[in-house]
């Protein structure tokens, strides 16, 4: 069985990322990146599939510009045996994300494609359930548990209130959960192999699809400060506060 | 301008986070519609016919939406989506999960989780765990919208008079298949909804603690929530995760127990009106955002308070 795993470069988690102050963009300038914490998720799935025997071929692919290809190759320190890079400049658009690696399905035939739910730049949670759309696979996302069967797998998603269980038909895509497992750390000799694992780069133009703006950015702003607060020597203060001042008890 | 309303639901009764989604699409403007696809969803779709402002309720009532599966729910909304300029559903889980596929089965983006509606093509939305708030222009001739319920107050669920129209469309794309469901079922008011809500983090340190904010939740009649970490141990299930990735709230009164505040936690609570931090470490972030801090061992403060309330 093969499985794709897609991945996206993004800020590190740990930096709080301002707007300009013109207001035009968010300021990256010298931020860390890092591969999307829900992506690290989704390779280390794929991973314990090909540990446990039932995955045999891990397909690592990103979509951007020519720097991620630093996390495909984080992605084949953690793994993965191969990579593909799709080549596109800028920020492209989920849609565009979701054509461009249903192209690349097309190509790979998969059985299995592991994305995470969400990026932690944009926060859309779009591309998986996009790329269901465009193949007609189904989709378990926000999975907190999957197990493959023959020729299906259930997968237990995070929803309101609790957990749900579906079985999808394979070929079918996954969107990862927190909850789904814990990434382990690449090793110095895992990454010092993952240089030499085959790293292929496609254009759009290979994979026939046009890259288009649907939704652009006019600006960014920071959102409303919080006054701030003040410390309150013990908690018959804090209810008289909360009674008498916020009026909220 | 027609906007249709993808309903959230249990097939019995209308959940609270339409009446935020149907205030999104007042703000656009036109006639406003709502789409409740379900099985044996007409008590449903009655309550939707009285929501205040809608024009028609079109109800789907067929087994393919019993669960209200992405696979085929969606080719629903993307066939009914042509009588439509917006579509929009509420942020929730369900409509995460559909939006974006009716979305890409109709070649135009998706905007995921708006806050404002500044004009019928630009929304703002939050990004970068709403550290930064992004005004966004469509260009498409639909618009397919995720709403964050927390940024639009509820219409009333009276007071409308709405016709209830059957739809006998039927998707089933046959790929994916319901198997079960584990949903825990509690007398307490619902996270998103709820007026007041308790929090507990990794200071909590075990499960069993979190029945010291049982007793203040039972006056308070609160929901409880938790930090990722607390979930993340083992203290609490995942749906009571408030963060980036979890829910969102924004509640009148919001009660932060032994958590630090990481900024994906603070993404899920900052916009609450008030906030209150109960934490040991006098440096924790939370005390940041907090209108009222107590620097305090919780395993004594949370006693008291429950005695002071």
């Amino acid at each position: 069985m093969k499985a794709l795993v897609a991945v996206k470069r993004v800020v590190d988690y740990n930096v709080k990322v301002r707007a300009k102050a013109d207001g035009t963009d968010v300021d990256l300038n010298n931020v860390k990146m890092a591969i999307n914490p829900f992506c690290e998720i989704a390779v280390e799935e794929a991973v314990r599939l090909k540990e446990a025997g039932t995955v045999t071929e891990i397909v690592a692919v990103s979509v951007g510009e020519s720097s991620c290809q630093e996390q495909i190759r984080t992605a084949l320190a953690l793994g993965a045996d191969r990579g593909v890079h799709v080549e596109v400049e800028g920020r492209p658009e989920p849609l565009t994300i979701a054509k461009l690696l249903k192209g690349v399905v097309d190509q790979e035939s998969p059985d299995l494609v592991i994305m995470g739910k969400q990026s932690i730049d944009g926060d859309n949670n779009q591309t998986g359930q996009m790329l269901g759309a465009l193949t007609g696979m189904g989709q378990g996302t926000f999975a907190s548990e999957v197990k493959i069967g023959d020729g299906s797998i259930e997968v237990v998603r995070e929803v309101d209130g609790g957990l749900q269980t579906v079985s999808l038909t394979l070929p079918a895509i996954i969107t990862t959960d927190l909850r789904l497992n814990e990434p382990r750390y690449a090793s110095l000799p895992n990454i010092m192999k993952a240089k030499k694992k085959p790293l292929e780069t496609l254009t759009p133009d290979q994979l026939s699809v046009s890259v288009q703006s649907h939704v652009t950015q006019v600006g960014v702003t920071p959102p409303p400060e919080r006054a701030a607060g003040i410390k309150v020597e013990d908690v018959s203060q804090l209810v008289d506060k909360l009674k008498n001042e916020a009026k909220v008890i | 301008m027609k906007t249709l309303v993808i309903a959230e639901h249990d097939n019995a009764s209308l959940k609270a986070a339409t009446l935020n989604a149907v205030a999104a699409a007042g703000a656009l403007g036109g006639d406003v519609d709502i789409l409740v696809a379900g099985a044996g969803c007409g008590d449903a779709a009655h309550a939707a016919a009285q929501v205040s402002g809608i024009s028609k309720v079109i109800c789907a009532d067929n087994a393919a939406y019993e669960h209200q599966l992405a696979e085929n729910v969606s080719l629903l909304v993307a066939e009914l989506g042509a009588d439509y300029d917006n579509l929009l559903a509420p942020s929730t889980p369900n409509g995460k999960n559909i939006m974006p596929r009716v979305a890409a089965l109709l070649d135009v983006g998706q905007i995921s989780d708006i806050l404002s509606v500044e004009s019928a093509d630009t929304f703002t939305r939050p990004i970068y765990a709403g550290n930064v708030i992004a005004t966004v222009q469509s260009s498409d001739p639909k618009k397919v919208i995720t709403v964050r319920t927390t940024a639009f107050d509820a219409v009333p669920s009276e007071g409308g008079s709405a016709t209830v129209e059957s739809c006998s469309v039927v998707h089933d794309a046959g790929v994916s298949q319901f198997i079960r469901e584990e949903v825990a079922v509690s007398d307490r008011p619902e996270l998103t909804s709820a007026s007041v809500v308790i929090s507990g983090g990794r200071g909590m340190q075990n499960g069993d603690n979190f029945s010291l904010l049982e007793g203040i939740a039972d006056k308070l009649n609160a929901a409880i929530g938790a930090s990722r970490a607390a979930v993340d141990a083992g203290f609490v299930p995942n749906d009571y995760q408030v963060g980036q990735t979890g829910k969102i709230v924004a509640p009148d009164l919001y009660i932060a127990v032994g958590i630090s505040g990481a900024i994906q936690h603070l993404a899920g609570m900052k916009d609450s009106k008030v906030i209150v931090a109960i934490n040991k470490d006098e440096d924790a972030p939370i005390f940041q955002v907090a209108d009222y801090g107590l620097v305090a061992d919780l395993f004594e403060a949370l006693p008291e308070l429950e005695a002071a309330i």
